[in-house]
């Protein structure tokens, strides 16, 4: 059992190893130059796989994935910056191969929804705590009146000092 | 003021899940392709067998189907029935784009299913297919006559599909 607990650290060394990103990434896919591979892999985090559709390409096994991480390699090889690399997909498969959506007029909904839905909601708590927390005082019957003023007149210096 | 604020959380409850019951009807395996209304792309094919081959100067002039597929693909087998009707009838020039296959493959399969194209290009890597923003075969496009994408079918183009979506469209692009 004891040596079980010395083995664990390693274990869970090798385990997060496996579980390392770009999973799919095949040896014969890699670039030699590591400036650019390290670019194509941080492109491979930003693009959906199309067949698959909730995966990065990085991340697939599928046909279509592979297609597009040699295409992404040969981008960047023939001189592309990131955002081209994006561009060219996208004018070839639309917003939808972005992994994080673009900032425009229909999916400002998408972005500052929820923000928004926050927002209201807290100025209206507060908005609605307002009016209820704070009722308006109810004037002093004449009844009342005179037995305040009878208590104050009374006895006045045995009004607790401290209040 | 004071109605309002009680009506206010209701109806913008309603709104949301108005909103989102909208939603669950969308199919968002559908995808939009991102070339509608755009040119198409510029290719040229080689040619698959005794077929002539295929590019984009090919394209245009009157309403044309270019429908890809393969011959290892499953689901293009379903749809051939209804190509080779649709070639039969010569309402429009059905053009095929031969995806990331073996010549020999796809000539022994269109031999033995019959062949409803009248121009075959075959695209061995795949590279046009990304262009034209294909995701999987098979897929099936409507070109106008000014050589622009109008429409993209994803999926087998069954008997059906072509009554309910294709040749309503290619009717109402022969008249725009």
């Amino acid at each position: 059992m004891r040596r079980l607990h010395a083995l664990l650290p390693a274990l869970i060394v090798a385990l997060a190893m496996t579980a390392g990103p770009a999973r799919a990434v095949l040896p014969d896919e890699r670039l030699a130059d590591p400036v650019l591979e390290a670019r194509a892999r941080s492109l491979g985090q930003e693009l959906r796989c199309l067949v698959c559709q909730n995966e990065t390409i990085d991340d697939s096994n599928a046909d279509l994935a592979h297609d597009l991480r040699v295409l992404v390699r040969q981008r960047l090889t023939a001189g592309d910056t990131d955002p081209q690399v994006l561009a060219y997909l996208q004018r070839r498969y639309g917003d939808f191969v972005l992994l994080r959506p673009p900032m425009k007029p229909v999916t400002w909904l998408l972005w500052f929804g929820p923000a928004g839905l926050l927002i209201g909601g807290l100025g209206y708590l507060v908005l609605a705590a307002r009016r209820r927390g704070a009722p308006e005082p109810m004037p002093l019957t004449a009844g009342e009146q005179r037995r305040l003023d009878a208590l104050l007149a009374e006895a006045p210096a045995q009004r607790p000092a401290n209040h | 003021m004071r109605r309002i604020l009680t009506i206010l959380p209701i109806v913008a409850f309603a709104a949301l899940a108005g909103g989102l019951a909208l939603g669950l009807g969308t199919q968002p395996d559908r995808l939009p392709s991102a070339l509608i209304d755009q040119p198409v792309p510029v290719f040229g094919l080689p040619p698959l067998g005794a077929k002539p081959g295929l590019a984009q100067t090919d394209l245009g002039g009157r309403v044309i189907l270019v429908n890809f597929f393969a011959s290892w693909c499953a689901p293009c087998r379903l749809e051939q029935p209804a190509l080779a009707q649709l070639a039969a009838s010569g309402r429009v020039p059905v053009y095929g784009i031969d995806y990331k296959d073996k010549p020999e493959d796809a000539l022994r399969w269109l031999t033995s299913l019959g062949d409803p194209y009248g121009r075959i290009g075959i695209d061995r890597d795949g590279r046009v297919a990304i262009d034209w923003g294909v995701y999987g075969v098979p897929e099936t496009y409507l070109i106008d006559r000014a050589g622009r994408v109008r429409y993209r079918y994803a999926g087998p183009v069954t008997a059906q599909i072509l009554t309910d979506e294709i040749l309503p469209r290619i009717a109402a692009l022969e008249r725009s």
